[in-house]
């Protein structure tokens, strides 16, 4: 196989870059400043990649996290503030009146998901977005058991409160989220009758991990967290003092009259906390499988911080293992960087960005219900031949919009049965996809109107099919997309 | 993750502890046999399938939605088959159905979304798998490289028992549109990194089912005019392209009967054994009856006690059935109680699903059922093989 000469050049560069650091903070340069924006913010338009090239490690990602305090921009639905049924209510309805609810849970819940994506691709801080969907992944809750959506905006809404905050806060506010009180049956968690749902996962999944705690500690924590409820008439948290187990517990060797956050501050105080969040933070923007020396440094850093999360993400983004040469190309894009970024990337122009959940979705990341406790897995997992498949002809139609615009705009009119979310939100894809707009003429200009310039742009690594010398424009944009390294990130 | 320690685990067991676990007659994995999967999806009730036509509580449970004693497809002297099954009853006269009973999981999980992942990575109610039962599978005993794919799922994305790395799966919903789709896959070369090299295979994959599956079967069986009859024109092809895959899976949607069930759920049934028996039909045109084996499963079965809404609720033990050529036909498992409900109002299972699972394995294939099953599960006697 043939090399192209870039990855020799940059591989170089990377080398000098890593050792000039020390001294000089010199300038990341053309390809490092794509990493970082391809890794942090889905996708480097060709102008940010320029004025990132200008900036040293440690000034680009204090300008990316700079930008993390601007406001969203896209207006969440108006039913957001509506309140939310109570259980009573649902006991004394109707079976239709039921279905409908039902019904307008769904459809408010694609709804939901449009939100966020249409926020992905138009927000000015990507890096914002990404840390949200970060901890929706780890503090993980899902419409398919919380069913009311509201819970689930407000949720999210917590997630970006916190997202680049304090993680202590943070795990101490999520434990009381309704949407997450509801997810992890600690809703019914009382006194007499312990539902140790919650207790584990908080321990497995959001702090420690698995063998860093006993069975024993399960049960005990379950205790502490009886009576941590929500109020059916409004959906706010509420601690039932009635349903509270008050007596002595023993979590982690700490004993005494445990209430829930004493047992969240004894679990903040382990060690095993920061390393598993600096292991998490690592695959997702550095590697697949994390440096154990580096994230014991990093996750020290964390600690040392009092769990800043900023701080951690900094001291991430200017290590040299975020731009070392074997970690480029190196992690499969998940459903949303490939939508979002391609979207992001090419410019595209659209008046409705939100079917494009849908697309999402069918590619294996649902936003809003992520299969499992544990969340999506990522990684390969991403891919297999239905997902691969499906992202190739998302890529497909989508460079050719205008020779597809006839048929999208035949099934956008075609009419959708009443009462069928889903169909509506197809339909309201088809005709996103019939009005979409891509310049290729300009944008292949303006990436450097050359195959090579373009391809390095386009590609985090030597495409396996490189372009043949005279093709350009739009077909050679659809060629670099259809290159399974376009997959990468 | 998990993989890794699966497969740590199986190289750990080394050659003592799998040559003590083989039976004497131990014969070479024999994935030339078909497998069949067909989900029902949303949790079909088999109080209402199979029915216990002589057990008084069945109709004090079911006021609105008991099936009349004397139209019960009687089985045997105490259990009798919806009549919306009739279609099936030559099959089970000519003893190719298997009835599996009461089967389910302990602390069973009412949650369709969990309890279909429990079913699909056997996974126990309280672990969280992320591999599929038949993904393990081949991870341990490779289906022949030469096949067209280890694995086809028609009519749906969801890769169920095949989900997990590894799996050679494709996932389609009729070959044509398949083999259209596959245009936008294309060779590639060396992968200077794991990403990638996962990528091209699994880019690789689809060529290969793309060059070894072909759509020019014709059958004379008519197949029934819904979306389960196309997913069963489907299968016979792909099994008919003989490119060869070890497993398909299918389903059969809207077992989730809440409300008004009786209508929906007589109408399910009926294309579950219409569309059944056309896969026979047409399997036995390709010569290929005798070896395949169809198993149905769902993520539960329904409440005993029928809701207010003429509906049934999210259940636990159900009943299963078994087809094929080698099928020893009959009723197996035993009957859940219907007075001994736990406190959900859900019967106790008396089948563990997994014993299925290892009646394929170990009886069907000739493979190995403890590691991809992660437990010794006792096989059921329901083949003739």
């Amino acid at each position: 196989m043939r090399r192209p000469s870039i990855v020799w050049l940059s591989l170089l560069m990377g080398v000098l870059s890593g050792a000039v650091s020390l001294t000089v903070a010199a300038p990341l340069g053309f390809d490092d400043a794509r990493h970082l924006l391809t890794r942090t913010s889905y996708a480097a338009t060709p102008t940010d990649i320029e004025s990132f090239a200008q900036l040293s490690r440690e000034q680009a990602a204090d300008r990316l996290l700079a930008w993390t305090d601007k406001p969203r921009t896209t207006p969440a639905p108006g039913w957001v503030h509506e309140p939310v049924y109570s259980g009573l209510q649902f006991r004394d309805m109707t079976a239709e009146q039921r279905r409908d609810v039902q019904r307008i849970n769904v459809a408010r819940g694609f709804e939901l998901r449009g939100w966020w994506l249409q926020e992905m691709v138009t927000t000015p801080s990507p890096l914002t977005e990404k840390m949200v969907l970060f901890w929706h992944n780890h503090f993980v809750s899902s419409q398919q058991k919380v069913r009311q959506p509201q819970y689930l905006y407000r949720q999210n809404l917590l997630l970006r409160e916190h997202a680049l905050g304090n993680f202590g806060t943070f795990l101490h506010a999520i434990a009381r989220d309704p949407a997450m009180v509801i997810y992890l049956d600690n809703a019914s968690n009382r006194k007499g009758q312990p539902n140790e749902n919650f207790a584990r996962e908080v321990m497995e999944l959001f702090t420690l991990g698995e063998g860093h705690y006993t069975e024993s500690d399960v049960k005990e924590a379950a205790r502490a967290f009886t009576g941590w409820s929500i109020d059916p008439s409004t959906g706010a948290f509420l601690y039932r003092v009635q349903a509270h187990d008050d007596g002595m517990k023993t979590v982690l060797g700490k004993t005494g009259p445990l209430d829930g956050g004493a047992v969240l501050d004894i679990l903040l105080a382990q060690p095993q906390t920061a390393q598993l969040i600096v292991r998490k933070l690592w695959r997702e923007f550095i590697s697949a499988e994390p440096d154990e020396a580096e994230v014991r440094r990093i996750a020290s850093v964390f600690r040392d911080s009092r769990y800043n999360i900023r701080t951690a993400l900094r001291a991430m983004l200017v290590s040299d293992a975020f731009y070392a040469p074997q970690h480029r190309a190196a992690l499969i894009k998940s459903p949303v960087d490939l939508v979002v970024g391609t979207l992001r990337q090419f410019q595209f122009t659209t008046s409705d960005a939100q079917p494009f959940a849908l697309v999402v979705a069918q590619l294996g990341q649902n936003l809003f219900s992520p299969p499992n406790v544990k969340g999506w897995p990522g990684g390969e997992s991403w891919i297999n031949a239905t997902t691969l498949l499906a992202r190739k002809q998302f890529l497909d139609r989508l460079f050719r919009a205008e020779e597809m615009r006839p048929m999208m705009m035949a099934a956008a009119q075609r009419p959708v049965p009443a009462g069928n979310p889903a169909a509506a939100m197809r339909q309201r894809l088809s005709r996103a996809m019939s009005e979409i707009h891509f310049d290729s003429q300009q944008w292949w200009q303006q990436a450097g109107n050359a195959a090579a310039p373009v391809q390095r742009m386009v590609l985090a690594a030597a495409p396996q099919h490189p372009l043949p010398g005279d093709v350009t424009g739009l077909d050679a944009i659809r060629r670099l997309t259809q290159d399974p390294v376009y997959q990468l990130k | 993750m998990i993989r890794r320690d699966f497969l740590k685990a199986a190289g750990l067991a080394g050659a003592g502890s799998v040559l003590a676990w083989l039976p004497t007659a131990a014969r070479a994995t024999d994935y030339q046999k078909l497998l069949i999967m067909v989900e029902l999806k949303g949790g079909n009730d088999g109080l209402n399938t199979v029915i216990p036509y002589t057990d008084p509580r069945y109709a004090d449970l079911r006021p609105r939605l008991a099936i009349a004693r004397d139209q019960v497809l009687q089985l045997d002297e105490s259990v009798g088959l919806n009549p919306a099954m009739l279609a099936l009853m030559p099959l089970w006269k000519s003893g190719e159905v298997a009835v599996v009973q009461g089967v389910g999981y302990p602390s069973a999980n009412l949650s369709h979304f969990r309890s279909i992942e429990i079913w699909d990575t056997a996974s126990k109610s309280n672990e969280f798998l992320q591999d599929g039962w038949l993904t393990r599978t081949f991870a341990q005993a490779p289906v022949p490289q030469a096949f067209a794919a280890d694995a086809v799922v028609v009519g749906s994305g969801e890769l169920g028992p095949f989900s997990g790395s590894g799996t050679r799966a494709i996932a389609l919903t009729n070959t044509e549109q398949f083999l259209q789709q596959a245009k936008l896959a294309v060779p590639a070369g060396q992968a200077h990194n794991a990403a990638l090299k996962h990528l091209i295979r699994v880019e690789q994959n689809i060529l290969q089912a793309a060059s070894k599956l072909h759509a020019n079967q014709t059958f004379r069986t008519v197949f029934p005019q819904t979306a389960f009859g196309n997913a069963i024109r489907t299968a016979a092809q792909v099994a008919a392209s003989r490119g060869g895959v070890a497993a398909l899976k299918l389903s059969l949607n809207g077992f989730d009967t809440h409300s008004g069930q009786m209508g929906t759920h007589t109408r399910l049934l009926r294309e579950l054994a219409e569309g059944l028996v056309a896969l026979k039909a047409s399997l036995s045109e390709s010569g290929l009856w005798d070896s395949t084996l169809v198993c149905t499963y769902a993520e539960f079965g329904r409440r005993p006690k029928e809701n207010l809404s003429a509906g049934t609720d999210h259940g636990s033990a159900s009943v299963h059935f078994v087809l094929g050529g080698k099928v020893k036909g009959g009723l197996y498992g035993q009957y859940p109680s219907l007075e001994r409900l736990d406190s959900t109002g859900n019967p106790q299972f008396a089948v563990d699903y997994r014993s299925i699972y290892a009646t394929v394995l170990e009886r069907w294939w000739g493979v190995n059922s403890q590691l991809p099953l992660r437990g010794r599960y006792a096989p059921l006697g329901f083949l003739t093989v």
